[in-house]
């Protein structure tokens, strides 16, 4: 009887993403997009939320952050494409580099740093004063960029997204009718148009069904290819199906900052893992 | 007979054979649940009566004449026995939720009946005077007693100097809301206090101060200075208003524009502005309304006139509260009727302007088939 929708359990690899995750297409890993982070700690009202975590995540490849709610993932997440400081009162330490170029230079603009990071956000937000067409183009044309062949721009990007399809009658049409997850893949392709190294992906599907889910993890296995792709995510499964690497966070007691436990690649993170405390919030047996 | 044959009678009863329940056709007829059902139209009915007889008397014995206070106690009684009768039928919960129901109608009429009666008065005081010579001629060469002429004049002062007004203040109270909500500078606060303060200024009080400072250092009366009047009333409130609309703006909106790439004046113009259009249209049609009818300040600064003086940078100009103040009291038939038609014009023109308003900030939304 399958009459129940159960959580699927990872048990090798899952029909419809086709690379399986420990098989990343090296020899296609793009160049760029590269990004470091070393000893990044963080504040709010001087409250210190995160401290000392240092990861690299690698051209090409997914990275994941997991780690139980408030451990301090997104802010994180954050950190990496300068989001941080536009919290009142939030502050860092550390050093982030993207291909070598320090992100906080006094010589780097923030709009800079985020139009190479791109972002996705937990709830899928179109800008309603927009069509689908113009969300597209939207990025670019808020980062001064030029549009040569807008209709070309708008196909390429929803196709990467899967979203072509389903609404390619309808372009013109604003994007909060679509559904969330048409909706949130829009965003992915909002972001995708302004060409960024990198993707962060700030719980991209928490707010979605199963069939979405399933779609928009496919979509992030295909651009994979094309960007480096960061992931944080509250399930386990998700972050075991699409992800290369992984990166657990963990509060040592209440009230401490977060930090990272153990980072690594999936496939070892999940199966052989070294801290003790990664092996039983992976297996769930907290969290 | 024993126990045992005794129980075995009892425990096997003669089998009941049910017969085959009727197939429960539902029908597909659209129908609407919380419509009125007959009990209650009964009930209203019935506690409406019993409200005018409980009050008849009351007044009757206690010998008030005024009809007022029949209305008022007949209401008072209906309300009691409509919930005594709701109790009786349902439960007490239901009654009280069926009375405040009620309430709330009623207040919600009181406030539409005053509005509609202001408007029809206005509309049959003024109709008699509406032709098209009063809409094309001033008063210039119209003698004190004698029928004919119009308000032209009136009609052009109003509209150059509400335009400008709006022109200045509309744009200016916009970016100040951008000010104090996304730039959120340092001075936010003092803004906000000073605009605040600003919005309680009697308006009698910008015409002075523009008549001090302008007026009567030799500038001399004109429609720009009432228009300067005008904007130190209009900015307070829109500034007000188009913050508040900023703030129902999804603050994920900003983020993401933000995350994008973009600078953040861009992240404003091209995403923020836009998605609170309609209610930035609703905050410039609160300002107008707001100054299109004042009287106090137009006195101090632009004086009225009775001939047409198409120019607002000099010259006494004439405007329609202006017109409708000036003939209202004068003791001549023929004159009040003017004020009267006045009156509905001024009160035309601001539905015209606002259903125009309306309109245009609605066109883009319903494109895009979004949510108002």
């Amino acid at each position: 009887m399958t009459d129940t929708i159960t959580p699927p359990t990872y048990t090798g690899p899952i029909p419809g993403f086709a690379p399986a995750p420990d098989a990343a297409p090296a020899a296609s890993a793009p160049r760029s997009g590269h990004l470091s982070a070393t000893d990044v700690s963080c504040w709010f009202s001087g409250r210190k939320v995160l401290e000392r975590c240092s990861l690299e995540m690698q051209p090409g490849r997914v990275t994941a952050l997991i780690g139980p709610s408030g451990c301090g993932k997104s802010t994180f997440l954050r950190t990496l494409n300068r989001m941080h400081e536009l919290v009142p009162r939030a502050q860092l330490a550390g050093d982030i580099r993207l291909d070598g170029t320090d992100v906080y230079g006094s010589e780097v603009s923030p709009a800079w740093v985020r139009s190479q990071i791109g972002m996705v956000f937990q709830k899928p937000n179109p800008f309603p004063a927009m069509s689908i067409a113009e969300n597209i183009l939207a990025g670019l044309k808020l980062s001064g960029q030029k549009v040569h062949d807008e209709a070309e721009v708008v196909e390429q990007n929803l196709r990467r997204a899967g979203l072509w399809d389903e609404v390619k009658d309808r372009l013109d049409d604003g994007g909060v009718g679509l559904s969330g997850g048409q909706q949130q893949r829009l965003c992915i392709a909002r972001a995708m148009a302004v060409k960024p190294s990198i993707l962060l992906m700030d719980e991209p599907c928490s707010a979605l069904d199963p069939i979405s889910t399933g779609v928009i993890e496919q979509t992030i296995r295909e651009l994979c290819h094309d960007v480096t792709i960061v992931i944080v995510t509250h399930n386990m499964q998700q972050a075991n199906r699409v992800s290369d690497d992984c990166a657990f966070f963990m509060l040592e007691e209440q009230g401490a900052p977060g930090r990272i436990v153990e980072a690594g690649e999936t496939a070892q993170m999940f199966n052989a893992p070294r801290d003790p405390r990664t092996e039983a919030y992976v297996t769930g047996r907290f969290g | 007979m024993s126990l045992k044959e005794h129980v075995r009678v009892v425990a096997d009863p003669p089998p009941v054979v049910l017969p085959d329940p009727a197939p429960v056709v539902i029908e597909d007829v659209p129908r609407s649940p919380r419509s009125f059902a007959t009990i209650d139209l009964i009930e209203y009915g019935i506690s409406a009566a019993v409200g005018c007889i409980a009050s008849l008397l009351l007044c009757l014995v206690l010998d008030w004449r005024h009809p007022l206070t029949f209305v008022l106690w007949a209401g008072v009684a209906m309300f009691v026995v409509e919930w005594l009768l709701v109790r009786d039928r349902t439960s007490s919960i239901q009654a009280t939720d069926r009375v405040i129901t009620a309430l709330v109608w009623l207040a919600a009429s009181i406030a539409i009946g005053v509005l509609g009666w202001m408007v029809t008065y206005v509309v049959i005081k003024g109709a008699k005077g509406l032709n098209w010579e009063f809409f094309s001629t001033d008063l210039s060469k119209v003698g004190p007693l004698n029928p004919g002429g119009g308000s032209f004049h009136a009609i052009i002062g109003t509209l150059e100097q509400t335009a400008i007004a709006t022109a200045v203040a509309v744009p200016l109270g916009i970016l100040t809301a951008v000010y104090l909500h996304e730039i959120r500078g340092r001075f936010s606060p003092v803004v906000r206090f000073v605009s605040d303060a600003l919005s309680g200024l009697p308006s009698i009080v910008a015409g002075l101060l523009v008549y001090t400072l302008w007026v009567s250092t030799g500038h001399g009366f004109s429609g720009i200075a009432a228009s300067m009047a005008y904007i130190i009333v209009m900015l307070p409130i829109i500034t007000r208003t188009a913050e508040e609309i900023l703030r129902t703006i999804n603050p994920g909106l900003r983020e993401s524009a933000l995350a994008l790439g973009s600078p953040h004046w861009r992240v404003v113009l091209t995403v923020v502005l836009p998605t609170a259009r309609a209610g930035l249209v609703t905050a410039a049609i609160l300002g107008v309304a707001r100054v299109v009818g004042e009287t106090a300040p137009a006195l101090l600064t632009t004086l009225g006139s009775a001939s047409t003086n198409f120019n607002p940078l000099h010259g006494q100009q004439a405007d329609l509260p202006l017109f409708v103040y000036k003939l209202i009291g004068l003791p001549n038939k023929v004159q009040v009727e003017r004020a009267w038609t006045g009156a509905l014009v001024l009160v035309s023109m601001v539905l015209f302007l606002f259903t125009l308003a309306r309109f245009i900030s609605n066109r883009g939304t319903r494109r895009l088939g979004g949510k108002r």
